[in-house]
């Protein structure tokens, strides 16, 4: 049986109870209207999502689901110190690998997993970034499976997306429904670009004089993500530039502006590794800046998320995290890691490959939902394959149990019925660690679908920290 | 401001304007239509659009022989094939303005997303079902919604300028061309000046420029071309003249060179100024003894050396 966030032995759980009434007592038809009002508000607002490679609706919206998901404040505490407590261990394991590496040498990860990692970055080998931080914004993604189990599935260290959906599922509930915040006492997540500025300006590199300036870099307007990348900027009151904005000159980064040029402090930059530099990562690049990484290691601009994040976030260093934090905390893990099984090791290779009708498969490197195997829902034939596939490469893959994934009452056709979600809270890094009381819910709005990827059909809903 | 953004700002305003020039061209030839008087039945009429607006190859290229009166819809609305169409310039309006998102109010990206949105809409309309009429009052209409978006929520800043910069630039080129499709192309034959048919046409031209009413109330009595031309060239009350548009041109170049400081080079703002400064030494009389098209010819000269020099002075992006 799956855990329902609303119903606990047929009772409605107290941070519902509120919820509960508004349901039963909105008529079908308010609803409909109501939904429709949210989709044209979304659409207008221009909050759409690209998907790559699929040839469809340039402008699609990702489905909306109006019920929110609802945490009281001790469950939101206590996640909260397990999200803080990760972030800080993540960041800790990145700056230790590129300079003593002394997780490695007291033997606690596999030296092998870390130095030829695809997405260990050896040209920032020795660079210690300002405040010792690499991954400014660390997105955390997580499942519950009981009243007080949870677990985190993945770490995006690199450039976690979603928090546009935070801010704005949010501001239209509270357009639509603003009954619904004057009787229920909702935690404000409207702070978020206050503080991810704030967090930005914290690292700027020494060199920086006066006040920092801070940019937020896009690909362009062609990336699915594009909408968050100008909203961001819009909300912290900075410039939004591409690569071609940006020029390096005498050991620091300036933008090309009217008033001819101006020096730039920190890069958030929402581009990844390869494209951030073609004199140093792909030639072919024409999204980055040449000369940047020379600026950047030589402490004239800061860099967020820094080049290398991403090692921390691999599917393969995902299963050590819980031994980072006894490692660098010395403190015990608040959050669960989902158990995993590497198939580069024999014992657990042996195992996989008897019950892959059982588990998931995930690639080291996928995301977005691609490239994975769901035993359970998969026919003879994809499991065979996928077996070929693994047995080809078996250290590319790693495989945990079918979750059991909480499910949220969301509305369908027929009224409210049980979705599975997860929840993407975003921790910002920088002279301190913060979070915001809410994330972005996922909710998987196909019928027993576990999958709650926007590529893969899923949808958000606002999510509701409750003060007591 | 980024150079890119204000780029885009500029190019928006401009996008903007030419839409609704091409939507006012469509009317002019709607019009026209109606007269009982040529010699070639419609087909010379609808010619003459084309060659003003400087696309009659490109046309050609894509539909032939065939002018007609849907076709020209067509191309002068819908096509994208057609960079000045009402569709093309209200795509690439509000694609520039989701580049610059961070510069627009979400009221004025509100405005351009729903043009956006219900052109697409209006493409999937029959095509029998639509008239010319809603055409040209879709695209006006879209665009005052834009423009009193950006007047009652933009703030006054160097971006304020740019955009305003595109528009006045634009809106000066496209009363231009206007008249010349009147004077050089509508009317070829020295005969026709003063007569009846002249009259109607300058009537058709101040219609399709909105601007009928307005004409009467500055000037009353009969419309004459010098009247009329006085009115779409020098009239400082005028507000899509020759001299209003450049006026405010030259108003937001001062605006940028005011609020940059000695800095950052003018070069734009002293073009468009002496180029005011030699409009404003005419009146009609020399202008139609310079010859009407010979004039025009030199003021869109003019504007393109602006524009250029706006350019050189702003979006480079020099060290």
């Amino acid at each position: 049986m799956y855990y329902n966030e609303m119903l606990e032995s047929g009772q409605v759980r107290a941070p519902y109870a509120m919820l509960s009434d508004w349901v039963q007592t909105m008529p079908n038809d308010i609803r409909q209207m109501k939904q429709a009002e949210a989709e044209s508000l979304f659409r207008r607002i221009g909050i759409t999502f690209a998907v790559y490679g699929e040839g469809g609706d340039p402008d699609r919206l990702i489905p909306f689901d109006m019920m929110p998901r609802v945490f009281m404040q001790s469950e939101w505490r206590k996640l909260e110190r397990g999200i803080k407590q990760r972030a800080r261990a993540l960041n800790a394991f990145l700056r230790d690998v590129y300079s003593r590496g002394e997780i490695i040498r007291a033997g606690r990860i596999p030296a092998k997993l870390v130095y030829q990692n695809e997405a260990f970055e050896k040209s920032v080998v020795g660079f210690v970034p300002p405040r010792g931080v690499f991954s400014h914004i660390v997105g955390i993604d997580i499942v519950r499976t009981g009243r007080d189990e949870f677990f985190v599935l993945e770490d995006n260290c690199r450039t976690p997306s979603g928090v546009s959906y935070m801010l704005e599922n949010r501001e239209i509930m509270m357009r639509m429904f603003p009954g619904l915040f004057r009787h229920n006492r909702i935690e404000p997540v409207d702070q978020y670009p206050e503080l991810l500025r704030r967090t930005l300006a914290s690292v700027a590199p020494a060199k920086c004089e006066g006040a920092p300036t801070v940019v937020v870099l896009t690909p362009g307007h062609f990336n699915s993500a594009y909408y968050e990348h100008s909203f961001l900027a819009n909300l912290m009151g900075v410039e939004l530039v591409e690569g071609s904005d940006l020029f390096v000159d005498g050991g620091f980064v300036y933008m090309r502006t009217t008033q001819g040029a101006k020096r730039v402090d920190v890069i958030y930059r929402r581009i990844d590794d390869p494209f951030l530099d073609p004199l140093c990562f792909r030639k072919d690049s024409m999204l980055g800046v040449p000369g940047l990484m020379d600026v950047y290691r030589s402490g004239g601009v800061a860099i967020a998320s820094a080049p290398g994040a991403g090692v921390a976030d691999d599917k393969a260093i995902y299963t050590y995290v819980p031994e980072m934090v006894r490692f660098y905390l010395g403190e015990e893990p608040l959050l669960q890691n989902v158990q995993t099984w590497t198939l580069w090791k024999e014992d657990d290779y042996k195992y996989v490959m008897a019950n892959l009708k059982d588990l998931v498969v995930k690639e080291v490197h996928g995301s977005g939902g691609y490239g994975m195997l769901i035993g359970p829902k998969a026919s003879k034939e994809e499991i065979a394959h996928f077996g070929e596939l693994i047995k080809a490469n078996p250290g590319n893959y790693i495989a945990q149990p079918t979750l059991a994934l909480s499910t949220s009452p969301t509305f369908v056709d027929e009224g409210l019925a049980p979705r599975h979600v997860d929840l993407r809270p975003f921790c910002l890094c920088g002279d301190r660690v913060e979070l915001v009381p809410g994330g972005l819910t996922r909710v998987a709005l196909r019928e027993g679908s576990l999958v709650v990827n926007s590529s893969q059909g899923g949808g958000v809903k606002d999510t509701w920290v409750l003060t007591e | 401001m980024l150079s890119r953004t204000a780029a885009n700002l500029f190019w928006m305003g401009r996008h903007l304007e030419r839409a609704e020039t091409a939507a006012r061209l469509l009317d002019v030839g709607a019009r026209i239509t109606l007269l009982p008087n040529t010699e070639e039945g419609y087909r010379n009429e609808w010619q003459s659009l084309l060659r003003a607006s400087g696309v009659q190859d490109t046309f050609a290229q894509h539909y032939g022989e065939q002018i007609n009166q849907e076709n020209i819809e067509s191309w002068l609305f819908f096509d994208k094939e057609n960079p000045s169409s009402v569709a093309s310039c209200i795509e690439k309006a509000r694609e520039g303005g989701r580049i610059v998102r961070t510069a627009l109010t979400s009221q004025v990206w509100d405005a351009l997303n729903t043009a956006y949105q219900e052109l697409k809409q209006l493409r999937l309309k029959p095509r029998q079902d639509i008239d010319t009429a809603l055409l040209t009052d879709f695209t006006t209409r879209h665009g005052a919604t834009v423009r009193g978006a950006i007047n009652a929520t933009q703030l006054r800043n160097d971006g304020w300028h740019f955009v305003n910069l595109g528009y006045s630039l634009e809106r000066a080129d496209a009363t231009s061309r206007l008249l010349d499709v009147k004077y050089y192309v509508l009317l070829p034959r020295v005969e026709f000046v003063g007569s009846g048919l002249d009259n109607y046409q300058w009537q058709v031209i101040l219609r399709a420029l909105s601007a009928h009413r307005a004409f009467h109330w500055a000037y009353g009595g009969d419309v004459t071309a010098t009247k009329v031309a006085d009115f779409l060239i020098l009239n400082g009350e005028s507000p899509r003249s020759l001299l209003t548009s450049l006026y405010e041109a030259v108003w937001n170049l001062d605006g940028l060179t005011r609020r940059y400081g000695e800095s950052v080079p003018s070069t734009a703002s002293a073009h468009a100024r002496q180029t005011l400064e030699s409009l404003m030494g005419r009146d009609i009389e020399t202008i139609f003894d310079e010859g009407l098209h010979d004039f025009l010819t030199w003021f869109i000269g003019e504007i393109g050396q602006i524009s250029n020099a706006v350019n050189d002075d702003y979006f480079s992006g020099r060290m």
